[in-house]
């Protein structure tokens, strides 16, 4: 007790959060001087970063969790693209029955593009897992298959009752600044950030989560303490594949409304790299898409504002330049799961 | 082994044709198997699939035309093809090839345009030199940052990519602009005639430019200590850098080639086909070619095959919109179910009842550039 009571109290903070601390410090220093110079523009960019960062959350939430349990996954692209095809056709569908009311079409049209992940990502782990596939080429074929599928089947001139709404938390709301960026969101918004705190507690604080994390890293391992390394893969797999089908329902149900060809516009290779800059965490990929999300958000504003003497595609650069320049200079090397990309076999 | 000895007992030219055999069922069998299921979408849909498939194939290989197209296709792909082939040896994942193949059209459209009155002889060798140049420069970057600074570069060629898109559009919106009157979009002028790669027939010769990018490639990688060192790094880094070979050179190096060889299909794509730089107009080749590079299982020779089907698909595809009123992107379904049966090569040997040949299976993904 004698020697930590003698380290000074800020030294403890500093040893905990270090230099992540530092810059969240910063950042938060910085959003407050923007709100008193400017009240309307800070809500609005900082809205827009939570908008432009949901789909890539839940994309890399769905590479890290494919790849925690050694399955790499470049089909979020893909898996996002055709979810947000079928969820925004069963939001047409169901709502031309004229059975359901809107919210509940909306809710069911969710639940229907989310299956659609799944279910690529079934494939994927059925590629990689049962035919020992390389995972690359099976993330590549379910790219392909889902901007071949989309096109193919597109139609033009289909009409919905409407896209999910902000839910404005009560009270929570009415805090400015706070409240219109955090608690005045859609749903899929919320789900996301309460999926980045179950997944950070599901991977590191349960038993799934270390089952996953040892069949990622060690799986022979695993498998000696009888852990169905296998089935592990399918699962979590499967699992993740809804959450890239929830950020491809986030495009047609929530942000945008319908759906276009190749609308996913590489999110899913952006979510992919979030994933990496986050280093395989949840809450690194929430903070790297935070960022891209910002630098996303700062470009639209800087466009808005207009008569710029910078021509917009610099500015249109930002978000990309400002991932390479922090990566490069603050996150450097990154360590992927040690099994990941290999087929298993059972001796 | 029994069997296999007995087979070798039957004499060379029997071996010689099952070895034909056991290399190319698989990828015959896969655009078989993919056409079947590219059909029964098409049935279900409601189209004719014979219909379909022969305007497809007319529109590919029905005349000289056709052929020409069918290569003109192949042409971009084969170069973006072999420039994520090459990367993949040395065991990186280069995304960037359409960021690469980008910046190397636009420069080679500048050199082709800005510069007048030279022979033909020097300018479009120039022109190409130069896109090559600036997709080599495009690649070492990743490269470098990877070395030096641990990123990696499956994320910065990604950004690359969208950088490279922002770069090149301002570029053919404001200094490089063709200023023509009339003229109201973001393209370059027109490049002049002595930098452009001309046809023979209906064939490009930048076809045949790529054809000796695959030979050299080949070459490089498995001819040369380079190439074997750059294999060696994709194989195992650690036991590279134990065994004495600069991996951190290697690295660089491999990003700088496989930037070339984008840039290089980029300014071919200039020279031979558009004319001149239109952003837009080079969408895509440079993804297609992940797909062209793991369709010809990452050989340099494999990726020739690859891009030819891949061309013929795109070559045909107008056609088959036009006169079968099939929307095109069945092409994109059937290509996935292609790569897909021959990477699932156990479903088709099983068919088939043929054995794998030697070394033939492929593995790429073991990470994240360890």
């Amino acid at each position: 007790m004698e020697t930590t009571t003698s380290i000074p109290i800020w030294k403890r903070i500093w040893d905990r959060l270090g230099i992540l601390g530092a810059i969240i410090i910063l950042v938060l220093i910085g959003i407050v001087v923007s709100f008193i110079q400017n009240q309307q523009v800070t809500t609005a960019v900082l809205s827009s970063t939570i908008r432009q960062s949901t789909p890539l959350v839940l994309g890399a939430l769905c590479g890290l969790i494919g790849e925690r349990t050694g399955i790499i996954n470049i089909g979020i692209e893909g898996q996002m693209l055709m979810a947000a095809f079928i969820g925004y056709l069963a939001n047409v569908y169901i709502g031309q029955l004229g059975v359901f009311s809107v919210g509940m079409t909306l809710f069911l049209a969710a639940l229907i593009g989310i299956a659609t992940g799944a279910l690529l990502g079934l494939l994927l782990a059925f590629m990689s897992v049962t035919l020992k596939m390389d995972q690359i080429i099976g993330g590549t074929v379910i790219n392909i298959l889902a901007i071949g599928i989309t096109g193919y089947f597109y139609q033009v001139g289909l009409t919905t009752q409407g896209k999910l709404q902000p839910i404005a938390l009560g009270r929570l709301a009415d805090i400015p600044l706070v409240g219109p960026v955090l608690f005045d969101n859609p749903p899929i918004t919320y789900i996301t950030l309460i999926l980045v705190v179950v997944v950070h507690y599901m991977l590191f604080y349960t038993r799934w989560g270390l089952r996953s994390r040892a069949v990622g890293e060690y799986p022979s391992a695993a498998d000696t303490v009888g852990i169905n390394v296998y089935l592990m893969r399918y699962v979590n797999t499967t699992i993740a594949g809804g959450f890239a089908g929830l950020a491809g329902v986030f495009l047609t149900l929530e942000a945008v409304g319908s759906f276009e060809r190749l609308m996913t516009n590489g999110r899913g290779f952006v979510a992919l790299a979030v994933m990496i800059f986050g280093k395989w965490t949840p809450f690194g990929a929430w903070g790297a898409a935070l960022l891209f999300g910002f630098a996303t958000a700062m470009q639209t504003q800087f466009q808005f504002m207009g008569n710029l003497t910078i021509p917009h595609q610099f500015i249109g650069m930002l978000p990309y330049l400002l991932t390479i320049v922090v990566l490069a200079g603050f996150v450097g090397r990154s360590r992927p799961p040690a099994a990941e990309g290999i087929p298993y076999e059972k001796e | 082994m029994s069997e296999q000895s007995v087979e070798e007992g039957n004499g060379r030219s029997s071996s010689w044709l099952r070895r034909i055999w056991n290399t190319t069922s698989v990828p015959v069998g896969a655009v078989l198997l993919a056409a079947l299921i590219g059909a029964a979408i098409l049935a279900i849909s409601g189209a004719n699939p014979l219909d379909a498939y022969a305007a497809l194939i007319k529109g590919s290989f029905g005349d000289s035309a056709a052929v020409g197209r069918t290569l003109e296709k192949a042409t971009p792909l084969i170069f973006s093809g072999l420039a994520v082939a090459f990367a993949f040896k040395a065991g990186l994942f280069n995304i960037g090839a359409q960021g690469q193949l980008l910046v190397g059209a636009i420069v080679a459209a500048y050199v082709g345009f800005s510069i007048e009155g030279l022979p033909a002889i020097i300018h479009a060798p120039l022109a190409l030199i130069a896109g090559a140049a600036a997709g080599a420069i495009y690649g070492a970057f990743p490269g470098a940052l990877k070395t030096y600074t641990g990123a990696n570069e499956v994320i910065t060629t990604i950004m690359l990519n969208y950088v490279a898109i922002n770069l090149t559009d301002y570029l053919a919106d404001g200094p490089w602009k063709d200023t023509t009157p009339g003229n109201v979009v973001a393209r370059t002028p027109k490049i002049f005639d002595s930098a452009a790669i001309p046809f023979v027939g209906d064939i490009p010769i930048g076809f045949f430019i790529a054809l000796l990018m695959a030979v050299i490639t080949w070459w490089l990688l498995y001819k040369t200590t380079i190439g074997f060192e750059i294999r060696t790094v994709g194989l195992n880094p650690h036991a590279a850098k134990y065994a004495g070979i600069k991996v951190a050179f290697t690295v660089i190096l491999t990003m700088t080639l496989s930037g070339l060889l984008a840039g290089m299909g980029g300014s071919i794509e200039t020279q031979g086909i558009v004319g001149r730089y239109q952003p837009g107009f080079n969408a895509n080749l440079g993804f297609d070619g992940i797909t062209v590079a793991l369709l010809g299982k990452t050989h340099p020779f494999g990726v020739i095959p690859a891009a030819l089907l891949i061309g013929a698909m795109k070559a045909g595809s107008s056609q088959m919109q036009f006169s079968a009123d099939v929307a095109k992107e069945i092409t994109d379904v059937i290509m996935a179910f292609i790569l897909f049966f021959v990477a699932a090569d156990m479903i088709i040997r099983w068919i088939l009842r043929t054995r794998a040949a030697e070394g033939e299976k492929i593995t790429l993904s073991t990470g994240w550039g360890k």
